[in-house]
């Protein structure tokens, strides 16, 4: 009663696969853990860690849990690849059903909740401040908060490898399979805890970051002059806002039919299971939108720096990221055409999602105008953004064929559909982030990547990209339907095999990354940024030191047009120049460790049907929170002399060049 | 001209304006959680208006819905509102005792509405109309109750607010607080407008 219905039987002891993992996680943590204790190093990641509500360091912890989550997802895609090319022709493969379930539910979990959004909303938090030439983010308490809480998701799911088991259901855990009568276990309670866990911190840094674009600019900088990465963060972040109530209170809903007994999607008492698919694409399509419009923003930085000019149509750009933030909310129904919502329904879904394809193609001609006539630099960022315009419209065009109800109709949950998503978020959200990840890499830490193994890393993963996904278009033609453990039709076989090489290619691709940090940190000062602006920057995140002290900039830039840094520096005036004061920071805070860690608590007792752990946490947290805001000393002063003798120290380093 | 701009940040109340810019950026994302929150009520909405006919041969609104006791509830929720305006107009006024006189009416109006709420929830269940029973009342308890939480969760935090307005008077965190409070416990009130509308008066009348 008191462990609810937690037992020993919860551990998988019979599944070698799932216990070994297990045991070289467990490992890893321990090793994790006993070089901080050996290294003393404690205090220091609490005080300037766990603690910090620097925005730079909020967004390098996202993006850190992103590649951590990228590797669980990654593995988690090659032993379906594996399994299906061993279980081609009939064989049985290694994985039994039940667990093969579970990897492609969690695959797809985890790469877009704990890969792709972590690693978006972590570059919006490093670069949005320093773009828009800010201190720091509105709310920084608020933002520690929020990255702690997406932690405590990501931590909740990956507890489920090892005590109890993961959802079977796919990655929208649909009703009536996820309502209790076809799930009993603990695998969907564990999804829609984690998630209303971490949706939480979506939309704290959704809200936080908004505020932050429309109250925290830096003098002079109207809407208008705004980097176009800001434009998209802003973008994504209303998106943010506006879909992720739904999602809360569509999983509220699931969550009452499971614990509540309650009969919103059950096919019993009046329940309405399609209801369930309707809401939670109207989350999911502005979700596709809340990755990819950043993804675009990055482009957009990295083509007009590496090509030395401004970007080409500016305003065309704005206006079509704000197209495609309202047109992202009237698509919802293409997801399930074959729903039976009748052929007006379908016709108007068809036509919305042809439409939204307009604004997308005015972006791709801005950038190729923009290396059209301009000095190229072919950078790994640069391959990235190219490598991206020729996948993402193939990958647009495949959507577009999809668009159209009668051949929905035919392609709907096969491997099309699969080679389609993977070939728009690999080829448009995965290489922004890496064009990004090395893009501003020298700016989170002071020195570039290793150029070599960054281009290598790129090939792989571009040419394992066309690999693996092209031959999932091929049978999903021949009709083969995804979510498969095994099958027994020949002809598919050769294509499979395809697909496990490219995935093969990809394992080394990310493997070459892997050896890109490591080199790349061992010869750091070789390739030192001691200017602040390794690439010829455009945007005022490069008028700052690498990496950019606490307080970003001693004096707030005065902005009067775009590409704020670029015209300055071409004026030959440093935006640095003016009077330095003492500068008001914020206060690091264990607001968000704390509360994040009452969550999991919290959302693991509720999982297990352990309530008083559940109430408890829940008690604390809200305690802990009132307890709060009884201090309202939240900032402290750093003092003009400091602040000089900071910037003093930069400016050393760079005369030293 | 950069400098000149800087002067101008140094204005002699620039302590003041610091803090009425930082109650401008708190109030701005107040609003956006609102909004927010709106959207949450209005999926709950959108779930009613599906499921307000799925009663699954069980009781409908009509037959189980009392209009006098809604509109009492909604006389209370919509005094408590005029009352919380009063305390805003105290706090401008930075006069405590009129504050927490007015902040205590708007808890015991609060508290009144809630009371009422969960006597109706006791006699549906009684009566055997819980939200198991159809997916008509799981919608209907899941809207309602989803407001009551946040009726409940405001009087938490008029009661932290109240507490501190005595401790420490109208700091410029309890003011803030009190600024955010009063735009929350106005939403709420709009919300339960459309509740009372949609589920209570459209509800039963069909």
């Amino acid at each position: 009663m008191i462990l609810g219905k937690l037992t020993l039987d919860a551990i998988p002891f019979d599944q070698p696969i799932v216990m070994v993992t297990c045991a070289m996680l467990l490992a890893g943590i321990g090793f994790v853990l006993g070089l901080i204790t050996w290294l003393k190093r404690w205090k220091w990641l609490w005080t300037e860690w766990l603690t910090t509500v620097d925005h730079k360091r909020v967004g390098i912890m996202y993006v850190l849990l992103a590649l951590v989550m990228l590797l669980r997802g990654f593995s988690d895609a090659i032993m379906m690849r594996s399994q299906q090319a061993l279980a081609a022709g009939g064989g049985a493969g290694f994985l039994p059903p039940e667990h093969y379930d579970q990897i492609f539910s969690a695959h797809g979990t985890i790469m877009i909740f704990f890969m792709a959004m972590p690693f978006v909303v972590g570059l919006m938090n490093f670069v949005v401040p320093l773009q828009i030439g800010a201190r720091d983010v509105a709310f920084p308490v608020m933002n520690a908060l929020s990255f702690w809480l997406t932690a405590a998701g990501a931590l909740l799911i990956n507890i489920s490898l090892g005590v109890g088991e993961f959802a079977r259901t796919g990655w929208l855990v649909y009703p009536p399979l996820s309502e209790l009568a076809y799930s009993p276990g603990v695998g969907v309670d564990y999804y829609l805890w984690a998630l209303q866990i971490s949706g939480l911190g979506t939309l704290l840094s959704g809200i936080n970051l908004i505020t932050t674009i429309m109250r925290c600019r830096a003098p002079g900088m109207k809407l208008g002059h705004m980097p176009i990465f800001t434009w998209t963060a802003l973008a994504a972040n209303m998106l943010i806002v506006a879909a992720f109530p739904v999602l809360t209170a569509t999983f509220g809903m699931l969550l009452l039919d499971r614990y509540a007994d309650m009969h919103f999607f059950t096919n019993e008492a009046g329940g309405n299971p399609m209801m369930f698919v309707n809401l939670i694409w109207m989350w999911g399509h502005p979700e596709v939108y809340i990755l990819v419009i950043p993804a675009f923003g990055v482009f957009s930085e990295v083509i007009a720096t590496f090509s030395g000019k401004p970007l080409f149509g500016y305003r065309s750009m704005v206006i079509a990221t704000m197209a495609i933030t309202l047109l992202a909310f009237t698509t919802w129904a293409h997801h399930f055409f074959t729903m039976g919502a009748g052929a007006n329904v379908n016709g108007f879904f068809g036509i919305t999602t042809m439409i939204i394809s307009i604004p997308t193609g005015v972006k791709i001609f801005n950038w190729l105008f923009t290396m059209y006539g301009g000095r190229v630099r072919y950078t790994s960022p640069v391959l990235w953004t190219i490598g991206f315009m020729v996948t993402f419209t193939i990958g647009g065009m495949t959507g577009v064929l999809m668009s159209i109800p009668p051949v929905d109709f035919v392609l709907h949950n096969s491997l099309f559909l699969v080679a389609h998503f993977h070939n728009v978020i690999i080829g448009g959200v995965v290489f922004a982030c890496m064009a990004a990840f090395t893009y501003w890499f020298p700016k989170a830490f002071g020195f570039t990547l290793n150029e070599r193994l960054g281009k290598a890393v790129f090939w792989c993963w571009f040419v394992g990209f066309y690999l693996a996904f092209m031959p999932l278009y091929v049978l999903g033609l021949l009709g083969m339907t995804r979510r498969m453990s095994h099958f027994d039709n020949p002809a598919w076989t050769p294509y499979l095999y395809f697909a496990m090489a490219g995935a093969a290619l990809i394992l080394i691709g990310i493997k070459l990354q892997v050896v890109q940090l490591v080199v790349s940190i061992r010869t750091r000062r070789l390739r030192r940024d001691l200017t602040g602006d390794p690439w010829q920057g455009r945007t005022l995140e490069w008028s700052t030191a690498s990496p950019p002290p606490a307080y970003n900039f001693a004096v707030l830039p005065v902005v009067d047009g775009i590409d704020a840094h670029w015209s300055a520096r071409r004026e030959g005036k440093s935006a640095q120049s003016a009077l330095i004061e003492d500068i008001e920071m914020p206060k690091r805070s264990a607001l968000g460790f704390v509360i994040a860690f009452l969550a999991v608590t919290g959302g693991f007792g509720m999982v297990w049907h352990i309530y008083w752990l559940g109430t408890v946490s829940l008690l604390a947290a809200v305690g802990y929170w009132i307890w709060q805001s009884w201090s309202e000393d939240d900032e402290t002063t750093l003092p003009a002399s400091e602040v000089r003798a900071i910037e003093r120290t930069a400016r050393l380093n760079t005369v030293r060049v | 001209m950069q400098q000149d701009v800087v002067m101008d940040m140094r204005a002699p109340n620039a302590a003041a304006e610091a803090h009425s810019e930082r109650r401008g950026v708190t109030g701005f994302g107040f609003y956006l959680y609102l909004l927010s929150d709106c959207i949450l009520f209005a999926t709950l909405f959108a779930a009613f208006a599906v499921l307000h006919a799925a009663v699954a041969d069980g009781p409908t609104a009509h037959q189980l819905f009392d209009r006098r006791n809604a509109f009492i509830e909604t006389a209370f929720l919509l005094s408590s509102s005029v009352t919380c305006g009063m305390a805003m107009l105290a706090c401008d006024r930075r006069h405590i005792t009129s504050a927490l006189v007015a902040l205590a009416a708007t808890f015991i109006l609060g508290a009144a509405f809630l009371a009422l709420e969960l006597t109706e929830f006791a006699h549906l269940v009684s009566d055997g109309a819980g939200p198991g029973r159809s997916a008509f009342l799981s919608a209907f308890f899941t809207l309602v109750s989803t407001h009551g939480l946040h009726v409940t969760a405001g009087l938490a935090w008029l009661v932290v607010i109240a507490v501190q307005l005595r401790q420490r008077g109208f700091s410029e965190g309890v003011v803030r607080r009190m600024f955010c409070f009063s735009l929350f416990w106005h939403v709420i009130d709009v919300v339960w407008i459309a509740v009372f509308s949609f589920v209570y008066l459209i509800g039963s009348a069909s």
